[in-house]
C-alpha cells in the first residue's frame, strides 16, 4: 500500500485535539466516587480512536503511550482498578502529554521523551498494581435476572476481561466466535467476509450462517445485514489476538469469543422477543445473551461472553452528533467578502430602480425589493457561519478551575452558563485569555479559604459563575464570584501610595475599582505564580477594547464581584452614524455616541491657546472641527449652522462639529491598512450603498491627534 | 492603442510583456504580471492627511485600494481629470506583504515584448536623482520607455512621498 497518507495527518490531529478536549471534559464530569460508566466509555474511546489513528500513520509514541492509558481505562471501565483521585491526576496529566506530544509531532518538533517514559511508566504501575489484586470480579458472576439487564457495561465485560479469563482461555486450542452485525455494519463499509479472512489468518476456521432472520423480500432493507455467523477456529492463539480482527468493526458488529468445548453461550442472537432492529437507546449488547448463557448454564467468569465489550463503540455511533464539514477559515471570509460585494451591488440596483420609468419599472422594483429580502437574508446566514458558540472557550475552565483550586486548598464551584450563545470567531479566540485572568483572578483574590468563607457564614465551597448572553446587539460575559470582593480601602491606599490617588482626594467607589485597571496595579500582598505574571488587569482591559468592548466592575464587600464584559457581536460590522463635512461622508461608530445636538454660536468658548470647549451637561468639553483635523473644506464654519457630535473614546468625551448627521446603518469594516496604512483618528473603512468608500472614525484617535496637534 | 512593434521575439525566453503608459511627454513601462485591471476614472474618497500623491481610496470589488497619481509622484504638471484619465491596478510584493494599489496615468498605450537584452540601465545621474525605482530604460519603436520597479516606486511604503521627482524626465532624455 503505497498511498500518502501525510494528507490525512492534518485531519488526524485536529480530530485528536478536539477529542482529547472532549476527553479532558468528560474526566472532569466523573465522580471518584461514583463514575459514570458512559463517561468512563467517552474516555476509553478518546485513547482508543486516538491511538488507532497514531499506529495507523505509524506515530508509535503515541501509539504506545495510548495503550498504556487505554490499558489502565479499560481496567477502570471494567471495574478493576478503582477510580480514586490519584488515578485522577494520572488520566488528567496524560490528556495533558497526549496533547504535547501530538502537538509536538504535528509541528515535527520533539517532544520530552523523559516526561512520557515517567507517566507512561506511571500508567503501568497503575495497571500492574490492580491487575496483581485478586480480581474481584472474577468470582462465579452471579447470573443476572433475566429482566434486569441493567449495567450491561459494568458487570459483565469485568468478568470477561479479567486477567483470569485471559490466562485460562490461552490454553485453549479452539475457539468458538459468535459475530451478529448490527444494523449500519454494511452501511458503515464494514464487510464480514474481510473479518473472516483476518480471523482466518490464525488457523483452520469454519464458518455456520443462522439465516432464520432474514425477512420476506418486501420488507427486506438490502442496506441491513439479517445474518449472523458462528464460527469455529482451529488455533492456539490468544482471545486478545482474535479480539484485535474485531478492533475495526467495534460499534458495528457484537461478538463472543469463548474457548470451545466448554459450554460455550450461543451465538449472540437475539432472542426472538428482542426485534432485530434495536432502538437506539436500548443496551444493544450483552445482557439477553449474557443472561441467557449465565441462565443456561451458570458458567464459571471466565466463560462469561466477551459480547459487551462491544458496547460503547455501539453507542458512540448512535449518538446525534450534528452533522459538520471542516472549512479553512480563509474560504469562510472569501465567502463574506463577495457577500458584501453582493449587498453593496444590491443597494446601487435599487437605487438605480427607484429612478426606472416606464411600463416595466414596477415590476423591476417588485423584483428588487424581492432580491433586497434575499440578499439581506444570505447576508445574515453567512454572517452566522463565522459564529461559534462560547462553549468552546468555557470549556478549559473545568480543569483550570480545578487545578487552582488545588493549588491554593479552596473549594470552588464552577457554574457555567450560557455556553450556546454564539460569537464570532475571531472575537471567541481573542477573549480566551482575559477570560482565564478573570477566572484566576477570582479564585486567587475573591474566593476565601474554606475556614474563612465558614467564619463568615457562608458555605465551605465558594462559587465562581462563567456566563454569557446576548443583550442587544451585544455579547455580555461575565465572571462573578461569591467571595470576599474587591478591598476599597487597600485598593485606594496602594494607589496613593504610588502617587496613583492625591492624599487628599476621595474617589467614588467606582473611581476606585478604575484604578485596579491601571498598569502594574496589584494588590496581592505577595504574588503568587497565578497573580504577578506581568498580565494585569490593564492588560485585560486594553485586550477587550481592542476587541471593541468594554469591562465594567461592580462588588460587594463580603459578598462578591462581577466582572461584566460587553463585547460587540461582530468585528466585521459596527451600528455606524453618517456624518458629512462637506463633501465627505464618514461613520462614527454608534458606541462612542453620547448625544448630538446644535449649539448657538455663544455655546463655544475659546481658551486662549488650547483651542475651543463647548458646555455639555455642567462640563465643558473639548471642540473638534472635523474639517480642521481632516482638512477638508467644511459647508460652513460657523458653529450654529452645523451639528455637534458629542463623543466617547479612552473614557474622555469630545464634541465633534460636523456639517450634518446622515442616517444610522450597518456597515462592514473593511482594512484601510492591508493596502494603505493606519491613518490617525481613523479605524476603517466601509462601503456605501452607492459603492463609494467612507472612513470610519476612531474617537480615541481623533482625540489622540487632537491634543497632538494643540501641543505642537 | 496601436497593435505595432516588437511582438516579434513572444517565444524569447528573456522575453517579458510590458504594459506601456503614457504620463505628459514620457512613455513607462509596468510588468503586465503585475497590473490587476484598468478602470476608468472614477471620484475618490480622500483620506485626511495623507501625502499629496495619495490622491484617495477606492473599493475595488470589496477591498478598499489607494490611489496614487503619478504625475504628483513625478513632480509632472498636474492634468484634468477627465473621463479618458485611466486608472491602472497594480500589485505591490513587499516584506510587508502584498499590496494593491491604482496609479491615475493620461493613457494606457501598448502591451509590447521586452528582451531582457534590450534595457538600458539607468545612467548615473547624479546624487539629484534618485532612480531607484526606475528598473531600466528601452527603445521601443523609436520611443524611449522607462521601465518601473513598482515595487520600489511604491513599497512597502505608499504613505511615504518620494524622494526624487522631477528629474526622472531628465534620466529618460539623458538616456
Amino acid at each position: 500500500m503505497g498511498m500518502d497518507l501525510a494528507q490525512f495527518h492534518e485531519a488526524f490531529f485536529e480530530e485528536s485535539f478536539e477529542a482529547i478536549e472532549s476527553m479532558e471534559a468528560a474526566l472532569l464530569k466523573l465522580d471518584v466516587g461514583a463514575p459514570d460508566p458512559e463517561v468512563i466509555n467517552t474516555v476509553f474511546r478518546v485513547a482508543h480512536s486516538i491511538k488507532g489513528g497514531a499506529g495507523m500513520f505509524n506515530f508509535s509514541d503515541i501509539a504506545s503511550f495510548t495503550h498504556t492509558l487505554e490499558t489502565l481505562l479499560d481496567g477502570v471501565r471494567a471495574g478493576r482498578t478503582r477510580l480514586s483521585t490519584p488515578i485522577m491526576d494520572l488520566l488528567l496529566k496524560s490528556v495533558d502529554v497526549m496533547r504535547e506530544m501530538l502537538r509536538a509531532t504535528q509541528r515535527k518538533e520533539s517532544f520530552d521523551p523523559q516526561r512520557v517514559a515517567d507517566l507512561q511508566f506511571d500508567l503501568e504501575v497503575a495497571v500492574a498494581k490492580t491487575s496483581a489484586e485478586p480480581p474481584a470480579v472474577a468470582a462465579p458472576a452471579p447470573a443476572p435476572a433475566p429482566a434486569s439487564p441493567a449495567p450491561p457495561a459494568a458487570a459483565p465485560p469485568a468478568a470477561a476481561a479479567t486477567p483470569g479469563a485471559a490466562a485460562a482461555a490461552a490454553g485453549a486450542s479452539e475457539w468458538r466466535i459468535g459475530v451478529k452485525p448490527l444494523e449500519n455494519m454494511l452501511s458503515r463499509g464494514n464487510e464480514p467476509l474481510a473479518l473472516f479472512a483476518a480471523l482466518a489468518e490464525h488457523g483452520e476456521l469454519s464458518v455456520e450462517a443462522s439465516v432464520e432472520e432474514i425477512p420476506p423480500l418486501a420488507s427486506l432493507d438490502p442496506h441491513r445485514c439479517y445474518v449472523h455467523w458462528q464460527l469455529g477456529l482451529k488455533s492456539t492463539v490468544s482471545k486478545e489476538q482474535i479480539a484485535e480482527a474485531f478492533e475495526w468493526v467495534e460499534g458495528d458488529c457484537d461478538y463472543t469469543i469463548t474457548p470451545a468445548g466448554t459450554a460455550a453461550p450461543a451465538a449472540p442472537s437475539a432472542p426472538a422477543a428482542t426485534p432485530a432492529v434495536a432502538p437506539a437507546d436500548t443496551p444493544r449488547v450483552a445482557p439477553p445473551p449474557a443472561a441467557a448463557a449465565s441462565a443456561a448454564a451458570p458458567a464459571p467468569a471466565p466463560e462469561a461472553p466477551a459480547a459487551a465489550k462491544a458496547a460503547p463503540k455501539a453507542e458512540a455511533s448512535g449518538g446525534g452528533d450534528a452533522s459538520s464539514i471542516r472549512v479553512a477559515t480563509q474560504k469562510l471570509d472569501e465567502l463574506i467578502n463577495t457577500v458584501g460585494e453582493v449587498v453593496i451591488t444590491q443597494s446601487m440596483l435599487a437605487q438605480l430602480g427607484a429612478l426606472a420609468e416606464g411600463p416595466s419599472a414596477e415590476r423591476l422594483r417588485s423584483g428588487l425589493a424581492q432580491l433586497e429580502r434575499n440578499v439581506r437574508e444570505l447576508h445574515e446566514s453567512v454572517m452566522r457561519v463565522r459564529m461559534l458558540p462560547i462553549g468552546s472557550a468555557f470549556s478549559r475552565f473545568p480543569r483550570l478551575v480545578r487545578d487552582v483550586a488545588q493549588r491554593l486548598g479552596k473549594q470552588i464551584d464552577l457554574k457555567l452558563t450560557g455556553e450556546q450563545t454564539e460569537l464570532d470567531k475571531t472575537v471567541l479566540e481573542r477573549i480566551g485569555d482575559p477570560l482565564v485572568h478573570l477566572v484566576r483572578n477570582s479564585i486567587d483574590h475573591g474566593i476565601e479559604m474554606p475556614d474563612e468563607r465558614v467564619a463568615a457564614g457562608k458555605s465551605a465551597a465558594g462559587t465562581v459563575h462563567l456566563e454569557a448572553f446576548h443583550r442587544g446587539s451585544a455579547i455580555i460575559i461575565e465572571v462573578s464570584d461569591d467571595g470576599k470582593g474587591l478591598d476599597c480601602e487597600r485598593i485606594l491606599a496602594k494607589a496613593r501610595s504610588r502617587g496613583l490617588v492625591g492624599a487628599s482626594e476621595t474617589p467614588s467607589e467606582e473611581a476606585i475599582f478604575e484604578l485596579i485597571f491601571l498598569p502594574g496595579f496589584s494588590t496581592a500582598e505577595q504574588t503568587t505564580d497565578l497573580s504577578g505574571r506581568g498580565v494585569g488587569m490593564d492588560v485585560v482591559r486594553r485586550n477587550i477594547k481592542a476587541l471593541g468592548g468594554k469591562i465594567d466592575i461592580r462588588s460587594t464587600r463580603g459578598k462578591g464581584s462581577r466582572f461584566t464584559i460587553s463585547l460587540p457581536l461582530t468585528l466585521a460590522i459596527v451600528d455606524g452614524q453618517s456624518v458629512c463635512v462637506g463633501e465627505e461622508t464618514y461613520i462614527v461608530p454608534l458606541v462612542s455616541i453620547v448625544e448630538s445636538l446644535q449649539i448657538k454660536a455663544s455655546g463655544v468658548n475659546r481658551l486662549s491657546n488650547a483651542g475651543e470647549v463647548i458646555s455639555f451637561r455642567g462640563d465643558y468639553l473639548p471642540l473638534l472641527r472635523l474639517h480642521d483635523l481632516f482638512g477638508v473644506e467644511p459647508r460652513s464654519r460657523a458653529v450654529q449652522e452645523g451639528l455637534v457630535v458629542v463623543a466617547e473614546g479612552d473614557g474622555q468625551r469630545v464634541g465633534l462639529f460636523v456639517d450634518d448627521l446622515r442616517g444610522q446603518q450597518q456597515v462592514v469594516i473593511k482594512s484601510l491598512e492591508r493596502n494603505y496604512g493606519q491613518v490617525p483618528g481613523v479605524s476603517g473603512a466601509t462601503i456605501l450603498g452607492d459603492g463609494s468608500v467612507a472612513l470610519i472614525l476612531d474617537v480615541a484617535g481623533l482625540i489622540r491627534s487632537a491634543s497632538r496637534r494643540a501641543a505642537a | 492603442m496601436s497593435s505595432n512593434s516588437a511582438k516579434s521575439a513572444t517565444n524569447e525566453t528573456d522575453t517579458h510583456q510590458v504594459l506601456t503608459f503614457v504620463l505628459g511627454e514620457e512613455t513607462y513601462g509596468v510588468d503586465i504580471l503585475r497590473v490587476q485591471e484598468i478602470r476608468g476614472w472614477q471620484a475618490v474618497t480622500k483620506i485626511p492627511n495623507s501625502p499629496p500623491h495619495v490622491l484617495g481610496v477606492l473599493n475595488l470589488r470589496g477591498s478598499i485600494v489607494p490611489i496614487v497619481d503619478l504625475r504628483k509622484r513625478f513632480n509632472l504638471a498636474q492634468a484634468e481629470y477627465t473621463a479618458i484619465t485611466v486608472i491602472i491596478v497594480l500589485t505591490v510584493r513587499s516584506e510587508a506583504g502584498r499590496r494593491d494599489f491604482g496609479v491615475v496615468v493620461d493613457g494606457v498605450s501598448d502591451v509590447v515584448d521586452v528582451e531582457a537584452g534590450a534595457v538600458k540601465p539607468t545612467p548615473d545621474l547624479g546624487s539629484r536623482a534618485a532612480t531607484d525605482h526606475i528598473r531600466g530604460l528601452v527603445s521601443i519603436a523609436e520611443r524611449m520607455v522607462v521601465l518601473l520597479d513598482i515595487d520600489r516606486l511604491i513599497g512597502a511604503q505608499i504613505t511615504e512621498p518620494l524622494a526624487d521627482a522631477a528629474v526622472l524626465a531628465e534620466a529618460a532624455r539623458a538616456a
